[in-house]
């Protein structure tokens, strides 16, 4: 029976990809480990390689077509003796089903392998439903501004590259940023635009970089130091710590540093527990950091520029899941964002629902369901996590009476944990009900595919949350 | 247990850098003495008010080493950069920082360089390039490297003179430090103080390779073992360093093999060595009385000798003054300096 060869997920977080270019044509013998196409991903141009043997039957999907769904049928491949009459009987191998799900992807070879991960695998997501936009017109951008779509991996390149036009001193270190354009493609073309100067590969080397980071800041530079994930950070938290955060106050006042820190943060998909950890609370507890966490495309930007203009040490957490998605992104010479404000995304009257950075997928979708049921949930995007915008959580909770918070982190000592203290403080008597937590489980993160699922909150969760503090 | 004991002096004959020391002028004897006096007298100070309760918490003392920072100050020129671990005092006098502001952050009043919130381990100063005083054993190393990465970005000929012990130079980020400067060819000089004891713990017990002049060889960086007790030899193998580092060649590692007579901090009671080891580098080798011995050889008066001496204990009774009579810093001085 004739085999079909079907669309590959490159990356655990591809979806679905142009179909390039075909090797082959029609009629072409295929022995196994020919390349047989090339098919883009946002990250990179990977080549398939053929797993069966045989002539190549017919091309399904022609070149030059693209967003091609992961598991689409693309060719078939015709076994000895079979010929294009048997082309309709064609099977697919029932294994490769679930390959977009929770199989390694299929075989391919990567021309500038698009998924970053030291260890070998490649940490993206399945992308969960895209984001529903936006309900509020951003306060901080005029009428009338024209609007660009790109993606969260765009809009931060587009940040560091205005930045670093606009002041010499601004220049990005880190792993895999200069010559492979990124471990994830963040910092595509910075390369080519300003040279090797000022966009540096590191070695593999994060408690090193980060001290080297912090000296030159101190000497009067702006670093971007990039974490190919937060996850490595661990290995240089003294020196961000001990060295960033606290000089300023060390030095009376004489000698802070100006320096990002950023890179992806939280869970991954299927990289399992020591590379899907959320260090929102770890950062945000460190008087002397500013800590932000977007989830728009637009507040990436700006709060990404914010950043690098900040005089103080940030910590900006980004999301490698969220890094694909697109969103408008205001067409201004000078897009910033100030630090320390939170955003209500959607108004309601019943309960708040505050969480930030990829928490908001699942607050977003909850809110959805949670309106075909009559609670209109007020949805608030954190934004920045230190300083805390106490002041519009405040403004919410006096209005709805009832909160929940949405963090993919764990509960323990986390931001939703302080997040309940201040309301308490500053709210007490306006709470109609305690305030609930949706968060990550108490567990290192399990790599199996529905365990995984389960560790991290779901838009369900917070719908349950939302209603028990409604009392519905 | 404890580790057989050597004769210091010996192993120091043993390990001097080949190069005979260059003669100083009359005019290098004197100012190098001056320096080492005011530190030596600053420290005895600082020990005496840590004594009377002046002084909290840590307070490690730069006695006996002092040699090392003075010969490498020599060396430096305008626009150099120094930063160093929390022994750190006599970098900061050597760098011309004023005793009066550093001996009242040890005392944690508002008249010191950190304002009375950074203590004897944090005191930074910016005017005279001081980076530094750090209180993480280590930590100063990747920072210097990044001081020097400063430099290097700007296309300046400053050089960042990055010190640190025989005890962080087993901390791996000292390591990740060297490779990354090796590799972009960043102008530091790594000053590696082997004073022989990390904390109480000797070099023989604490390092496979005690040679630290090697520490740099996987990564190609030259290293030299100095007696860094000869401030002489200090400036020698300074000058030649700084100048491998001004011409592009990139890091530079120099052993300076020196002792301090006192404990690790205030509060270490030093039982891991005899008295008797400390007596004899303190009458063999001493510093400072070197360079006595030779002014005195050279028909200088012992009288020009003691009022230098003088003029440095005027200077430090002043600080020591000054740091006991100025007021704490005001309590709204708890918030300020968190962020800018």
């Amino acid at each position: 029976m004739p085999i079909q060869v079907l669309m590959p997920a490159l990356s655990p977080t591809m979806e679905k990809g142009n179909l390039a270019k075909w090797l082959k044509k029609e009629g072409d013998t295929i022995k196994s480990g020919d390349v047989i196409a090339e098919i883009e991903t946002d990250k990179a141009t990977m080549e398939v390689e053929a797993t069966d043997e045989g002539k190549l039957g017919r091309i399904l999907i022609p070149e030059g077509t693209a967003d091609v769904a992961v598991n689409t049928p693309i060719a078939t491949i015709l076994a000895d003796g079979e010929s294009a009459a048997d082309l309709g009987k064609a099977s697919s191998p029932a294994k490769q089903e679930k390959a977009a799900e929770s199989a390694p992807p299929a075989q391919a070879k990567a021309e500038a392998p698009a998924p970053a991960d030291k260890s070998g695998g490649g940490p993206e997501k399945k992308a969960p439903a895209a984001p529903q936009a936006v309900a509020e017109p951003d306060p901080d951008v005029p009428a009338g501004t024209e609007m660009v779509t790109m993606t969260i991996r765009e809009a931060l390149r587009d940040a560091m590259a205005e930045e670093m036009r606009r002041d010499g001193d601004v220049f990005v270190m880190g792993e895999e940023v200069a010559e492979y354009q990124g471990a994830y493609k963040v910092t595509q073309g910075l390369l080519q635009e300003f040279g090797a100067k000022r966009v540096i590969d590191t070695p593999i080397t994060e408690h090193g970089f980060a001290g080297v980071g912090i000296g030159a800041a101190m000497a009067g530079l702006k670093p971007i130091v990039e974490f190919m994930t937060f996850n490595f950070a661990m290995q240089a938290m003294d020196q961000i710590i001990n060295s960033a955060a606290k000089t300023l106050y060390m030095s009376g006042g004489q000698m802070g540093c100006s320096v990002v820190f950023r890179g992806p943060n939280g869970a991954a998909a299927r990289v399992a527990a020591q590379h899907s950890q959320d260090y929102a609370a770890w950062y945000s507890q460190i008087p002397g950091l500013k800590v932000v966490a977007p989830f728009s495309a637009a507040d990436y930007k700006g709060l990404l520029k914010a950043a690098i203009r900040d005089p103080n040490p940030v910590i900006f957490l980004e999301n490698e899941v969220l890094y694909g998605h697109s969103g408008e992104v205001p067409k201004l010479d000078d897009y910033v964002i100030p630090i320390g404000k939170a955003r209500v995304v959607r108004q309601g009257a019943h309960v708040t629902i505050i969480s930030w950075s990829h928490g908001m997928t699942y607050a977003l979708k909850a809110a959805e369901e949670l309106a075909k049921e009559g609670i209109e949930a007020e949805v608030i995007d954190l934004r920045t996590l230190k300083p805390l915008d106490t002041d519009t959580l405040v403004a919410s909770v006096k209005k709805t009476g009832r909160a929940v918070t949405v963090e993919e982190g764990w509960q323990q000592n986390g931001v939703g944990a302080e997040i309940c203290a201040r309301l308490m403080e500053h709210a007490f008597d306006y709470l109609d009900a305690p305030v609930l937590r949706v968060s990550g489980k108490d567990v290192p993160m399990p790599y199996a595919a529905n365990l995984e699922k389960l560790a991290l909150p779901s838009a369900a969760e917070v719908v349950e949350a939302a209603k028990t503090v409604c009392y519905r | 247990m404890a580790a057989p004991k050597k004769s210091v002096v010996k192993e120091a004959e043993q390990e001097k850098g080949s190069e005979a020391p260059l003669e100083f002028t009359k005019e290098q004897e004197l100012a190098a003495l001056r320096d080492m006096l005011l530190i030596r007298r600053f420290e005895e100070k600082a020990g005496q008010l840590y004594g009377m309760g002046a002084i909290g918490g840590f307070c490690h003392l730069y006695i006996g080493q002092e040699a090392v920072v003075v010969g490498m100050q020599m060396a430096l020129k305008k626009g150099d950069q120094v930063i160093t671990g929390y022994r750190d005092h006599g970098h900061m006098l050597a760098c011309g920082m004023d005793a009066k502001g550093v001996m009242a952050e040890l005392t944690g009043r508002r008249g010191g360089y950190s304002k009375g919130k950074g203590g004897s381990m944090h005191i930074f100063s910016k005017a005279e390039n001081f980076y530094g005083g750090h209180g993480i054993v280590g930590a100063q190393v990747s920072l210097g490297t990044g001081l020097a990465f400063a430099n290097h970005y700007r296309s300046n000929d400053s050089v960042s003179v990055t010190y640190f012990g025989d005890g962080a130079a087993n901390q791996g980020q000292v390591y990740e430090s060297f490779n990354m400067a090796e590799l972009w060819k960043l102008p530091v000089v790594y000053v590696i103080e082997n004073n022989r004891y990390a904390m109480g713990t000797s070099v023989t017990r604490s390092s496979a390779q005690t040679d630290f002049s090697k520490r740099g060889v996987s990564f190609n960086i030259p290293g030299e073992q100095v007696d860094g007790m000869d401030v002489r030899a200090v400036k020698a193998a300074g000058d030649n360093a700084i100048a491998w580092c001004r011409a592009g060649k990139g890091p530079y590692i120099l052993e300076m093999q020196t002792y301090r007579y006192r404990g690790h901090s205030m509060s270490d009671p030093a039982k891991y060595r005899t008295r008797e080891e400390v007596e004899k580098v303190r009458h063999d080798q001493d510093p400072i009385e070197q360079v006595r011995n030779r002014l005195l050889a050279a028909k200088v008066g012992e009288d020009e000798l003691k009022a230098i001496d003088a003029h440095a204990r005027e200077i430090v009774n002043a600080a020591a003054d000054f740091a006991q009579h100025d007021p704490e810093p005001e309590t709204s001085e708890l918030y300020t300096d968190v962020y800018r």
